[in-house]
């Protein structure tokens, strides 16, 4: 029989894991506090902004339409085959627009950016803090959050909405050429069905969505980053951490304002 | 004025700093002996309000560093020239941009002209040549960065300079060229300087006195002489790890 000290303690193991929970609510909340104090100065943080802008735009370009032009695809051709015989053929563009722009665009381009992204956001930020280039910027009197976090986080706010309506536009495009080129679906069809059921609020609700997921991107791997532990495992640590929990956090995200948007 | 009274920190079950009374007077250079692994660098940090500490006060020119608002330790800030150990250059900036950062007067810094004028200025106080301005730190050796890192803290013209182990893992020239350095810096700059290293010979080329740290605690501050005097076992095992026991008396005379 194990030594009491060695059981399984239900209330401790709960207990530890809800004050750890809280400390990291209380770390975030602080850092976004850091963030919108170093949002005050805009000639440090503005054309790093910029050059992050363009790394997140055009360095994830590719990738994202790539993925979202095989969803579209794939959800048309898998429509087609679901509901041949008992729907018509336009509920085929009904369903590639919907699921592209509702879920598959911004959801699929935000775990792709988790990865992409912000694997090497925590990575540059852990580096820079075992590396003591962290501690060097405050020693010179100079916000840590002005000169890394708020470029990061700006850059990811505009862009990622950005390519999430790429995504969507791709998405959709190829979702229309599959199901045309594969099923007797004319163009009068798709666009037919496509429209039947679209509401301006969908455009909105995807942006929304976007803007969330690319906070989750940019904030999480700037804390992991800005906590990473010692040396390169921590390093590591901090870099896998970031992209499972931003992409845990788009899956929560994604189901609350589902519930929150468009079931009131 | 540097001062530290009874100043206690602890990470987890690790003490790390028990109870360190430490002074540095204006204009004095002290060097902060201790094998690694004691403490020297945390306490270093306790002055610039990097760490804060358990217990104690750490007062900077009659401040009291970790009683600070944000504000007020900035301008702190401004005022101290902090050398990290392995440089802590920014990787994504070239030297220019890296040295640069250290002037604390943004007027000054946006000022692209002066800018130009201080770096350069300050490039050439710590032995590089001009054209290493346009270089990243991923070019430089490692000699040459521990430089940069030099004429980084300078360049905002600091009233104190923290040195946190200058010549660690730099070969003996290097490090004869660090320490005459910071020598040169002390008597041009007038600058209060702590340095923190386990290099003893260094310690004694540059330093007006000396204190060693161990177990947490300064066990022993004076001179050169007084440290070779010292019966003191920690003192006389730390020191004979750089100089042979004969050579003790000689140098205490």
């Amino acid at each position: 029989m194990a030594p009491s000290s060695q059981r399984f303690d239900l209330r401790r193991v709960t207990g530890r894991a809800v004050l750890t929970g809280m400390a990291h609510v209380g770390r975030v909340s602080i850092l976004i506090g850091e963030f919108f104090r170093g949002l005050r100065e805009v000639k440090i943080w503005l054309p790093r902004a910029m050059d992050e802008a363009w790394n997140i735009g055009v360095g994830s370009l590719f990738i994202v339409l790539l993925v979202s032009s095989f969803a579209g695809a794939v959800t048309a051709l898998q429509a087609g085959y679901q509901f041949q015989g008992n729907l018509p053929w336009f509920v085929v563009g009904t369903l590639v627009t919907q699921s592209i722009i509702l879920e598959l665009g911004p959801v699929l381009t935000g775990l792709i950016l988790a990865g992409r992204i912000g694997a090497r956001y925590a990575a540059e930020i852990g580096t820079m803090r075992v590396t003591e280039q962290i501690d060097a910027l405050e020693s010179l009197g100079r916000s840590p959050a002005s000169h890394l976090l708020v470029p990061k986080v700006v850059a990811g706010l505009v862009m990622i909405p950005v390519l999430v309506v790429f995504a969507n536009v791709i998405g959709v495009a190829t979702g229309w050429l599959a199901a045309s080129q594969v099923m007797p679906v004319t163009n009068a069809d798709f666009a037919y069905g496509a429209q039947a059921f679209y509401r301006p609020f969908d455009a909105y609700y995807s942006l929304i969505k976007a803007f969330f997921f690319a906070a989750s991107i940019t904030i999480i791997p700037c804390y992991m980053g800005f906590n990473t532990g010692q040396g390169a495992e921590g390093v590591g640590r901090a870099t896998t951490g970031a992209v499972v929990s931003s992409s845990v956090l788009i899956l929560l995200l994604d189901t609350l304002l589902a519930k929150l948007l468009l079931h009131q | 004025m540097i001062e530290l009274r009874n100043v206690s920190k602890r990470f987890g079950d690790l003490v790390v700093l028990d109870g360190v009374n430490f002074t540095v007077g204006d204009g004095e250079t002290v060097a902060l002996l201790g094998p690694s692994g004691t403490g020297k660098s945390v306490l270093l940090k306790h002055i610039i309000g990097l760490i804060k500490p358990d217990r104690g006060q750490v007062i900077v020119d009659g401040l009291e560093v970790p009683r600070l608002r944000r504000e007020q330790l900035r301008q702190l800030r401004y005022k101290i020239g902090y050398v990290f150990q392995n440089g802590a250059l920014f990787d994504s900036d070239n030297v220019f941009e890296n040295v640069r950062l250290g002037i604390s007067d943004t007027s000054k810094y946006d000022d692209e002209e002066y800018a130009r004028k201080a770096v350069a200025r300050c490039i050439e106080l710590v032995n590089l040549p001009p054209d290493v301005m346009e270089k990243f730190p991923a070019e430089l050796s490692g000699g040459m960065r521990k430089r940069v890192g030099i004429a980084r803290a300078i360049v905002g013209e600091p009233k104190d300079l923290l040195y946190d182990e200058p010549t660690s893992g730099l070969d003996p020239v290097n490090s004869d060229i660090i320490d005459g350095l910071v020598k040169r810096l002390d008597q041009e700059l007038g600058v209060t300087s702590v340095m923190v290293t386990h290099d003893v010979r260094g310690a004694f080329r540059v330093a007006d006195r000396l204190a060693l740290l161990s177990n947490g605690r300064i066990v022993m501050e004076g001179t050169q002489e007084e440290f070779l005097a010292s019966k003191d076992p920690k003192v006389r095992e730390f020191l004979e790890r750089d100089f042979q026991a004969s050579t003790f008396a000689e140098r205490a005379e």
